[in-house]
């Protein structure tokens, strides 16, 4: 099938109505920035998931990573993602104006110049983020111990898909099919998501991040769930991003990260804690980590907030009270927001329905 | 540095720096205020440059005032004419960069035809920096009216090249990543000149700036009470600045510009008016990239549509907040 | 969530190797993966993930038929 076949198979789908959830925040935008959801039948719904790390981290972290900036004799250095989520009081930005320090970098390795100009100075890295970046702040832990570097720490918020996407799945959400995420599958492999396909019966399609690599995976997710509605097998994981994933993915970075991160709990914002979905740097390693284990609280900063259902897919930014009326870009309520791939950021640039 | 406080060392700096790279009679007289013929409408504009790094590829911020401010004359058909300097100089600020940025100021003053006429200079605590503040003064031709609101049903929208590269160059130096993207900072009399006296009946014209083409787009939608849809393949981005903004995470319609704009003409003048821009100096990468489109069904009045690549729509809006990198 | 790139390796040094996108140069972090230079290369926070391969067109086809036979 071509470009045009597709777009043409999907435009014309007839069938039962199908919502098909998008787990990675890079896809949500890609999804918005290409104007697909209007090149699909209407009976194929998008749903925005927990895809953006910066979106589901607990307050707490935010307010850690304040605490951590305000105190003389330290640095928190981070990714541009994380400088406007609100914690409970204000933001890294704001902390930053009012004399807190807070460098901002492309890669995490770029710490490590900074460590060594100033020695007397303890860098805390915010290390967020799901299976595509675990791999990084392993190679950071191991150059750290390598070399000796006694002022660089790490605050982890490390999340995994799996543990989430089967909370969705086992709390009854109507989800039919996943897009699943390309940059995660090609550290993990697309096989880390079967079992969640065998469990569930359900289609995932790894896809890559342009126009037209979504809505080749699409068309999968789409002709698998058209199976399974004529008594087919629907749990299946395909693979639409085979120029860098492969079924085993990159073994050498899953190795490293398991040497230095343990599976854990972890805490979503919004949904509470959700087993085996997230990272931490092990016991022996605990001199490098800034205080991760006990970032567990989460506050809402307006009441009225609906981030958690909307992370969730039950409910579309749209249709949160504050969307728009109270809640923008300029001023967050919520980390939906905040995030230039939140869903609800989304949403609102792209004017979406 | 007491060279602020007016006495003999303020006048040794302005006599040493300013005077030599400003040589204009006007302001060769030292009077208080600067008395200047002229006649007819006025366009005044006003601006402040706190860009950092103050040298940059592809420029310095004393380029990039004299660039600003021209380029918000001319946007309103005005030809520019006279510019003022004020100057606040940090303490620890080098005398050797000043002297670069102000020959650098001078240099494309001429260039876009202004004359510098009035000045001052502050001295305050600091670290080295420099903030600059320009007036500048255009003359408007009686007949014209170039303004945000004109754009008509069925009118062609162009850009005069490339979009992003001044963003992406500043943001460049800040990060650690090496890349030969030069600002564009440049002044744009001659397009504009160009577009004029060929006979072009310039509905609008708007420099793309902060925000990026996706801002300004908006912005003219809305003050136009139009929509207006745009191609994004017709989109002018380098290889360069593509993938910086892709290993950002950032999007070149929200990224600015200090040398390229946006001209909205007659449909069956698009034509001649990309001839003349494509000629003209920083014109070359010039292209026609949507029309205005009137008020009807799935186009409401100021809305701004992108056809994407994939044929889809995308409605876009004002950059929200500062479009910072991320990797997540 | 995972802004990734690919680039061309143009240098391998010890832990890092240039890597050039279209102009844009980064001292991407290496030992994920082996690579030469002359590679393709995955590059996500200043890090190599993966190498590209070069055979995307027909691995995509290989998927599209697969994909086809499904219904």
């Amino acid at each position: 099938m071509n470009l045009e076949e597709i777009k043409k198979y999907l435009k014309e789908y007839s069938g039962p109505e199908l919502r098909i959830m998008e787990v990675c925040g890079s896809h949500t935008g890609a999804i918005a920035k290409n104007g697909i959801p209007g090149l699909l039948s209407d009976r194929i719904r998008l749903i925005s998931g927990p895809g953006c790390p910066v979106c589901v981290t607990p307050s707490s972290y935010i307010d850690r990573l304040i605490g951590l900036c305000l105190t003389p004799g330290t640095c928190v250095v981070t990714f541009g993602d994380l400088m406007r989520v609100p914690g409970s009081r204000m933001s890294l930005q704001q902390a930053s104006g009012m004399g807190g320090r807070v460098k901002m970098v492309y890669s995490p390795m770029d710490v490590f110049p900074m460590a060594q100009k100033e020695p007397e100075i303890t860098f805390v890295f915010a290390a967020v983020g799901f299976e595509t970046t675990a791999p990084v702040y392993a190679l950071m832990v191991e150059q750290i111990l390598e070399d000796h570097i006694e002022n660089i720490k790490l605050l982890t918020a490390l999340r995994t898909m799996p543990g989430i996407i089967d909370r969705l799945c086992g709390g009854g959400a109507d989800i039919q099919g996943f897009l699943a995420p390309g940059h995660v599958a090609v550290v993990t492999g697309s096989r880390a998501f079967e079992p969640l396909a065998a469990k569930y019966s359900l289609p995932f399609g790894v896809a890559g991040f342009t126009g037209e690599q979504i809505l080749t995976a699409l068309c999968g997710i789409v002709k698998a769930c058209e199976r399974a509605q004529s008594g087919g097998d629907g749990g299946l994981v395909m693979n639409f991003y085979p120029s860098v994933v492969t079924r085993e993915g990159n073994t050498e970075a899953q190795e490293l990260v398991e040497r230095y991160f343990g599976v854990s709990d972890a805490v979503w914002r919004g949904m509470g804690m959700v087993p085996s979905s997230g990272r931490l740097l092990r016991e022996e390693f605990a001199a490098l980590d800034a205080g991760s284990r006990d970032l567990t609280e989460d506050h809402k900063i307006n009441e009225a907030c609906c981030c958690d259902k909307v992370l969730m897919g039950k409910m579309k930014p749209t249709q949160c009270p504050l969307f728009q009326k109270i809640c923008s870009p300029l001023r967050p309520q919520g980390a939906c927001m905040v995030s230039t791939e939140g869903n609800c950021y989304t949403y609102y640039v792209n004017h979406r329905e | 540095m007491e060279h602020g406080s007016g006495g003999q060392a303020t006048g040794e700096l302005i006599g040493e720096i300013f005077a030599p790279a400003f040589k204009s009679e006007v302001l060769g007289q030292m009077e208080d205020s600067a008395v200047v013929p002229g006649s007819g409408r006025i366009a005044v504009t006003t601006d402040s440059f706190v860009v950092t790094p103050l040298v940059f590829r592809g420029g310095d911020i004393g380029r990039l005032c004299v660039c600003g401010t021209v380029n918000d004359l001319l946007m309103r058909g005005a030809v520019p004419r006279y510019l003022t300097c004020g100057f606040i100089l940090e303490e620890g600020l080098e005398i050797d960069l000043l002297r670069t940025i102000v020959r650098s100021l001078a240099e494309t003053a001429a260039e876009a035809g202004v004359q510098i006429i009035a000045g001052d200079t502050k001295v305050v605590e600091g670290n080295g920096g420099l903030i600059i503040n320009t007036t500048g003064v255009g003359s408007v031709p009686e007949e014209l009216d170039i303004s945000a609101g004109n754009a008509r049903e069925g009118d062609a929208v162009l850009v005069s090249g490339t979009m992003g590269d001044h963003h992406a160059a500043i943001l460049g130096e800040r990060l650690q990543i090496e890349s030969d993207i030069a600002s564009d900072c440049a002044p744009l009399g001659e397009i504009v000149k160009g577009l004029l006296d060929g006979g072009i009946e310039v509905r609008t014209l708007r420099d793309v700036t902060r925000g990026g083409l996706g801002t300004v787009l908006k912005e003219l939608a809305e003050a136009s009470g139009k929509c207006f849809i745009i191609e994004e393949e017709a989109v002018p981005v380098s290889a360069k600045v593509r993938d910086f903004c892709g290993l950002l995470g950032l999007d070149p319609l929200y990224m600015g510009n200090e040398g390229k704009l946006v001209a909205v003409v007659p449909q069956e003048q698009a034509a001649k008016a990309l001839e003349i821009m494509k000629k003209a100096r920083y014109g070359s990468g010039a292209a026609v990239i949507g029309k205005v489109a009137g008020v009807g069904e799935g186009t409401e009045a100021g809305e701004l549509l992108m056809r994407t690549q994939i044929g889809g729509v995308r409605r876009l809006t004002v950059l929200q907040g500062e479009g910072l990198p991320r990797i997540c | 969530m995972c802004v990734a790139m690919p680039g061309k390796v143009l240098s391998v040094g010890s832990r890092t190797a240039l890597v050039d996108f279209n102009g844009n140069r980064v001292q991407a972090r290496t030992g994920l993966v082996k690579i030469e230079p002359g590679d393709n290369v995955l590059v996500h926070a200043g890090c190599i993930l993966q190498k590209v391969s070069d055979k995307e067109m027909e691995e995509m086809n290989a998927v599209m038929r697969e994909m086809d036979e499904l219904l």
